[in-house]
């Protein structure tokens, strides 16, 4: 028997394709939350993988607000993506910790092994990478964290591993 | 009840090391030899560079360890039996004797990595809501003044008094008041809020629990990044467990008190840890920081009065409660009292969480208790207080660590993060980096923040370029003085501090000749 918590990583290849209907459920089951945009705005994203666009003036409706002040909520946060990811996400992260470990070399090493730059999605949608300004791992840097797994430590062995997840 | 019980971190630094496969392994040789025994997945206890660090209660009651645990040497460390705590490779015997571990104070932390995070039981075997019962004995005002008496300061980065903003909510008319948790630990070389939300999660419910109920705040929010998915999963976890044994809800533990808490998540936005910021993300908002006045204390999260602290700060709480104000008070240094959860980051030999009283000096934490760097090439310069933090030369290595102390050498300690470098280190480099951060991160409401930040990057690459250094030079010291005077928050004006630091104290980085004091070393 083991006990603890599990994180829940984001399952690729689950996400639903974006309905009214849908969109309208998932705020309505929100409506009750004290400053619900942003519990709704996560919520858009784990279903249908992005915000859709469409989603953004039914929020406004439901919540009394301007499409501009929830279109202005989602374009603030560098979490919410307007269009969906490619199949794999990987973030490596370039803050002062894993950049004291060598995280410059590191990080352009992920982005040659996986042929992609840094803040974009490769044209056949296989993989996103992304930056992040820390995971908190930083006694083990530099880190990353590859379709919600963390890595810490990374090293040749490991960017190895990443790509060839990354080509499956 | 298992006949054997070992404990396989579920702390995301032991998991990003291997600590799931490790736990996995174990299940699967359990199994196939039919051995009843539990697997814990408790927090870390902070000593990282030894993760994932396998604990194993013998037969006789005593706790060793073995680490770091690879997947592959699960197999012999059966064979050579672990399960009774004979002596095998990776054998660490009571991890609380290895050095770094038994020169620590731990108040804050005193739980993490020893309980089941999720278990309440354990939780209060382990002097778990103590403070509480204390706080509902005493009542709020009494409350309010024995967290005064302890000189708690916000662990955050401010140092200022918690009690004193506990007693400005408290002597709000009586209304809807909230206690906020800041848990968007954004600091890179911090992760002492991500540890003990992980490791003993219902700390953090017992010290927002005693500061509704010291402050007449029936709600409370814990704003937790989004980078920490373990993090959000162990709070959830507990606090669902919490309510359902009657700790949060109505009539907390049987008292007249009532209080109730979530978790809400945040989405990758660093300006949201400065506290006006947090509350208008909170109230679902452009993470866009307030003016001061009105204090949060006055009208915070929708207007409400309101406590805003760090997650160290709230977990500090039940301690003081437990212990008393003066047990707390009776460490520490200067006007720091009590202990700081310190984390040794970046290029260091042994990483991780070092809780200890004020006073201590930047040397002997990086030297001593670090061990250097992991390189083994020396060290150079070393962040304290996260990206807004200053960087420090060895020079300035007998600092102690205390907030009057650090702001004196034009320094803060911030959050508690050291992030150490080696001599391949450029400080130009770390310098445009410090701006960019700011730009990247900046929520644009102020323009010295919005505009120097950028300004200050095209500065420095001209300055990298050897661009008619000097008189660029003289620019990025115009506009770090601009920023530090003019920002709204501490983004913009605490941005000087690294790139101010740097400048001084590594001129040559910059095409300026040596320091004296550097080159008499």
């Amino acid at each position: 028997m083991t006990t603890g918590y599990a994180a829940t990583s984001a399952a690729r290849g689950r996400y639903e394709a974006w309905t009214p209907a849908r969109g309208t459920e998932i705020i309505a089951d929100h409506l009750a939350m004290e400053g619900a945009t942003l519990p709704i705005l996560h919520a858009m994203q784990e279903t249908f993988g992005y915000v859709p666009q469409d989603a953004v003036p039914l929020i406004a409706d439901a919540l009394n607000l301007s499409r501009a002040e929830v279109h202005g909520t989602m374009t603030f946060y560098h979490d919410f993506r307007h269009e969906p990811a490619g199949k794999h996400v990987v973030k490596v992260c370039v803050a002062e910790a894993c950049q004291a470990a060598g995280g410059h070399v590191t990080s352009a090493q992920v982005s040659k092994a996986l042929d992609c730059a840094f803040g974009e999605t490769r044209p056949d949608g296989q993989v996103t990478l992304e930056p992040i300004y820390c995971l908190g791992l930083c006694s083990c840097s530099p880190s990353a964290m590859v379709n919600g797994r963390l890595i810490g430590r990374l090293d040749d062995e490991a960017i190895e591993e990443i790509a060839a997840e990354c080509r499956s | 009840m298992s006949a054997h019980k070992i404990y396989v971190p579920g702390d995301a630094a032991a998991v990003a090391l291997g600590a799931d496969k490790v736990a996995q392994a174990f299940a699967d040789a359990f199994k196939a030899k039919g051995l009843d025994v539990q697997i814990v997945r408790n927090g870390s206890r902070g000593m990282h560079w030894l993760e994932p660090l396998v604990e194993v209660v013998t037969p006789f009651g005593r706790r060793v360890g073995y680490g770091p645990v690879n997947p592959k040497d699960v197999g012999p460390l059966l064979e050579a039996g672990l399960l009774e705590g004979q002596s095998a490779s990776l054998y660490l015997g009571n991890v609380e004797k290895i050095p770094f571990f038994a020169k620590q104070q731990r108040f804050t932390f005193a739980r993490c990595g020893i309980v089941d995070p999720l278990s309440l039981d354990d939780y209060k075997a382990h002097d778990g809501y103590k403070g509480l019962a204390r706080a509902i004995e005493l009542g709020g005002p009494a409350t309010v003044e024995e967290v005064f008496d302890s000189g708690l300061r916000g662990r955050g980065g401010a140092g200022f008094p918690t009690g004193i903003k506990w007693r400005t909510v408290a002597q709000t008319p009586p209304q809807q008041k909230y206690i906020v948790c800041n848990a968007d630990e954004g600091d890179s070389g911090t992760f002492a809020d991500r540890m003990i939300m992980e490791g003993d999660p219902f700390t953090l419910i017992e010290g927002m629990t005693i500061a509704g109920l010291a402050v007449g705040a029936t709600k409370g929010y814990v704003y937790c990044r989004s980078e920490y998915p373990h993090a959000i999963a162990a709070m959830n976890g507990a606090i669902k467990i919490a309510r359902k044994a009657g700790y949060l809800g109505q009539r907390i533990a049987g008292s007249d008190y009532d209080f109730d808490m979530e978790v809400r998540v945040g989405a990758g936005a660093y300006v949201c840890g400065e506290e006006t910021s947090l509350l208008e993300s909170l109230e679902g908002r452009r993470g866009l920081v307030r003016a001061k006045p009105p204090l949060p204390a006055h009208k915070g999260l929708f207007g409400r009065p309101t406590v805003i602290n760090n997650v160290v700060s709230l977990c500090s709480v039940p301690f003081i409660l437990a212990n008393g104000a003066k047990t707390y008070s009776d460490v520490g240094f200067g006007r720091s009292r009590g202990t700081m959860p310190i984390q040794l980051a970046g290029n260091v030999k042994y990483g991780g969480l070092f809780e200890c009283a004020f006073g201590i000096t930047l040397g002997e934490l990086v030297e001593e208790v670090g061990g250097g760097t992991f390189t083994g090439r020396p060290v150079r310069a070393v962040q304290v207080g996260g990206p807004l933090g200053a960087y420090f030369p060895t020079s300035l290595f007998d600092t102690e660590f205390d907030y009057e102390a650090f702001a004196k050498k034009d320094g803060l300690i911030g959050h508690g993060g050291i992030v150490i470098f080696d001599d391949t280190v450029d400080m130009a480099r770390q310098a445009r980096f410090a701006m960019e951060f700011c730009g990247v991160e900046s929520c644009g409401k102020c323009t010295p923040c919005r505009i120097g930040a950028v300004r200050g990057v095209e500065t420095l690459d001209k300055v990298i370029a050897g661009q008619d250094r000097e008189r660029n030079l003289q620019v990025v010291e115009d506009l770090c003085h601009t920023m530090k005077l003019g920002s709204l928050c501490a983004l913009g004006g605490f941005t000087p501090y690294p790139v101010m630091s740097a400048i001084t104290h590594f001129p040559e980085d910059f095409g300026r000749g040596a320091p004296l004091s550097v080159a008499a070393e």
